[in-house]
C-alpha cells in the first residue's frame, strides 16, 4: 500500500522555487531518504507533508488523505522530528516525554507505559532526570525522536536526524532508526551520502527542489555505473547541470 | 487538559531560569529599599510607601512581557513550535497555555512587592488585598504585549525591544519615578494616551480605598489589554498559517 504519495508538489517563495513539481510514492513500512545538499528543498518538502506550510501547487496524500484539505486527519497519524532539535530545554527528559503524552491526551497509565517503552527503545535511562537543554546534541536528537514516537505515528518525518553529531552518536542513532524500520513508514532527509546509503530502502536525489533520480541505493549505483552513492550523487547532480 | 499540560510546561520553563527569578523578586525589593532609603533622607511625597509600592508593583509586571515574549520567540526559533503544530494542539491551547501560567507568577510578584512594602511601613488593610486583585488586568496587558512581541520578533530582538525599550517606556511614561505634571505638555499627553500611567494611578487609588478614582483608569487598562490581546491572537494565528 502507498503510504505517501506526492503529486507535482511545489512550493514557491518570492523568487525561489524551493520544491519543484515533486512526484513520488513511498510504500507503507518503507524507509525513504531525501538526499540533497543544503538548500535542495528537503525541509520545505517535510514542512508541506507535515501540514505546516501549504503547497503553492500540487498535492500530497498521506494514507489517502490530502495535505491541502484533510490536515486535521493527517495530524492524528504523523509525527515530526524537526531539523532544529525541538525540545523543551528547561524540562527534564522525562518531563518532555510526559508533556507530549499530555498533549496527546493519554491517561496516566498509558503515559507511564509509553515513557517506559520509549526510554528503553531509545536507551534514555541514564539521562531521564537531566534537563534536556543541558544534554549533548546526540542525546537531544534521541529525545526529539522519542517525542515524535510518543503518539505512535504511522508516518514519521525525520529532518536531518544526525546533523552535527559526532561519528559515535551518529552510529548509535542509525541503530535506533534501523530498529524502527518496518514498524513505521519513515521519510528522512539528509545531506550525508553514507547515511542515505546505510539506512534507506530507497532514496531520492534532490537538487534545487527538483527530483533527479529515485531508486534503491544499489539501483542508483548501477544506473550511474559508480561504486558509491557519493560518486553516483555527484555524477547525477553534475549531469543535471548540463 | 492540553492547555493545562502546555501551561504547566511554560510555568516550569519560566520559573526554572534563575535570571528570571532574580528579575521577578529581586528587582522590586531592591527598588523599594533604594527609594525608601532616599525617601528617608530627602522626603519626596512621590516616594512615600503608599505612592511607591503600587508603582513598583506595576513596573515589576513589565517582566511578564519579557518572559512571555522570550519563551514564545525561543519556541518559534527552536522549531519546538513546529513540533507542536503537528500535534492536535489548537490555537486556543497555545494562547491560553502561554497566558495563564503568567497570571500566578504576576500575582506572586505583587505579593512579594506589597509584603516587602508592609515591612517598610505600609499599613495593612483590605485595600492591599484589593490592590493585588487589580494587578491582574495590568498583568494581562503586559502578557498580551509579550504574546504580540513573541509572535513577530526573534529572541534577540525580544531582549532589546521588550527588555530595554518597553521597560524604559513603561517606566518613563508611568509617573512612578517623577511627577508627570513637572514635565507636562506633549510628554504628559502621550503618557496619558498610553496605559502605563493609568495602571499606576489605578493601583494608587485602590491602595487608599478610593475606588471611584480607580475606575476610569481601570477602563484604560482593560481597553488596552483587550485590544493588545486581540492583536496578539490575530498575529499568532497569522504566523501559524504562514508557516
Ligand atoms: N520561509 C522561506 N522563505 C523564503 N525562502 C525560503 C524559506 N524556506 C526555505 N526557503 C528557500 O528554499 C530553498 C530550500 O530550502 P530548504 O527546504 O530549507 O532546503 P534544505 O532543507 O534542503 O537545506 C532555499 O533556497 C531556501 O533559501
Ligand atoms: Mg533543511
Amino acid at each position: 500500500m502507498v503510504a505517501v504519495k506526492l503529486e507535482n508538489l511545489t512550493k514557491k517563495y518570492k523568487d525561489v522555487v524551493a520544491v519543484d513539481r515533486l512526484s513520488l510514492d513511498i510504500e507503507e513500512g518503507e524507509l525513504f531518504a531525501l538526499l540533497g545538499v543544503n538548500g535542495a528543498g528537503k525541509t520545505t518538502a517535510i514542512k508541506m507533508l507535515s501540514c505546516l506550510t501549504a503547497p503553492t501547487e500540487g498535492d500530497a496524500f498521506l494514507l489517502g488523505k490530502s495535505i491541502c484539505r484533510e490536515s486535521a486527519d493527517i495530524k492524528a497519524f504523523i509525527a515530526v522530528s524537526p531539523q532544529e532539535t525541538a525540545i523543551a530545554p528547561g524540562l527534564s527528559v522525562r518531563e518532555n516525554l510526559s508533556l507530549m503524552c499530555g498533549i496527546h491526551g493519554f491517561s496516566r497509565e498509558k503515559k507511564d507505559e509509553k515513557i517506559r517503552e520509549l526510554t528503553e527503545q531509545l536507551s534514555l535511562e541514564s539521562v531521564l532526570d537531566r534537563r534536556a537543554g543541558k544534554l549533548s546534541g546526540g542525546w537531544q536528537r534521541r529525545l526529539s525522536i522519542a517525542m515524535a514516537l510518543i503518539s505512535e505515528p504511522r508516518i514519521l518525518f525525520l529532518d536531518e536526524p544526525t546533523l552535527g553529531l559526532d561519528v559515535l552518536a551518529r552510529s548509535e542513532l542509525w541503530d535506533i532508526i534501523r530498529a524502527l524500520k518496518g514498524k513505521v513508514t519513515i521519510l528522512l532527509t539528509t545531506h550525508y551520502m553514507e547515511e542515505a546509503e546505510a539506512l534507506s530502502d530507497r532514496l531520492a536525489i534532490l537538487k534545487d527542489g527538483k527530483l533527479l533520480m529515485c531508486d534503491t541505493p544499489d539501483g542508483i549505483k548501477a544506473a550511474t555505473g559508480e561504486d558509491s552513492i557519493e560518486k553516483a550523487f555527484i555524477r547525477v547532480v553534475k549531469e543535471a547541470k548540463k | 487538559m492540553r492547555t493545562l499540560t502546555f501551561g504547566g510546561r511554560n510555568f516550569k520553563e519560566i520559573l526554572r531560569d534563575p535570571l528570571n527569578l532574580c528579575f521577578l523578586f529581586g528587582f522590586p525589593i531592591v527598588l523599594l529599599l533604594l527609594l525608601s532609603a532616599i525617601q528617608a533622607n530627602i522626603p519626596v511625597s512621590l516616594f512615600e510607601i503608599e505612592q511607591l509600592s503600587p508603582g513598583i508593583a506595576v513596573f515589576g509586571l513589565s517582566f511578564m512581557t519579557l518572559f512571555a515574549a522570550t519563551l514564545i520567540a525561543k519556541d518559534r526559533q527552536s522549531s519546538f513550535m513546529h513540533r507542536l503544530y503537528t500535534t492536535p494542539m489548537t490555537p486556543a491551547d497555545f494562547i491560553l497555555g502561554y497566558t495563564l501560567p503568567l497570571l500566578p507568577i504576576a500575582l506572586a510578584e505583587g505579593v512579594v512587592c506589597f509584603a516587602f512594602a508592609l515591612i517598610l511601613g505600609l499599613k495593612l488593610s483590605i485595600n492591599v488585598l484589593l490592590s493585588l486583585i487589580f494587578l491582574l488586568p495590568v498583568a494581562l496587558l503586559y502578557i498580551a504585549i509579550g504574546l504580540l512581541c513573541g509572535s513577530v520578533l526573534s529572541d534577540k530582538q525580544v531582549g532589546g525591544i521588550c527588555g530595554a525599550l518597553l521597560t524604559n517606556l513603561s517606566a518613563w511614561l508611568s509617573g512612578i519615578w517623577f511627577d508627570l505634571d513637572l514635565v507636562g505638555g506633549v510628554f504628559k499627553k502621550i503618557a496619558y494616551a498610553l496605559p502605563f500611567v493609568h495602571a499606576v494611578e489605578m493601583e494608587r487609588a485602590v491602595l487608599v480605598g478610593n475606588f471611584p478614582a480607580a475606575l476610569p483608569h481601570l477602563w484604560w487598562v482593560l481597553g488596552y489589554a483587550a485590544a493588545t490581546l486581540i492583536a496578539a491572537i490575530l498575529l499568532f494565528l497569522h504566523q501559524m498559517k504562514k508557516q
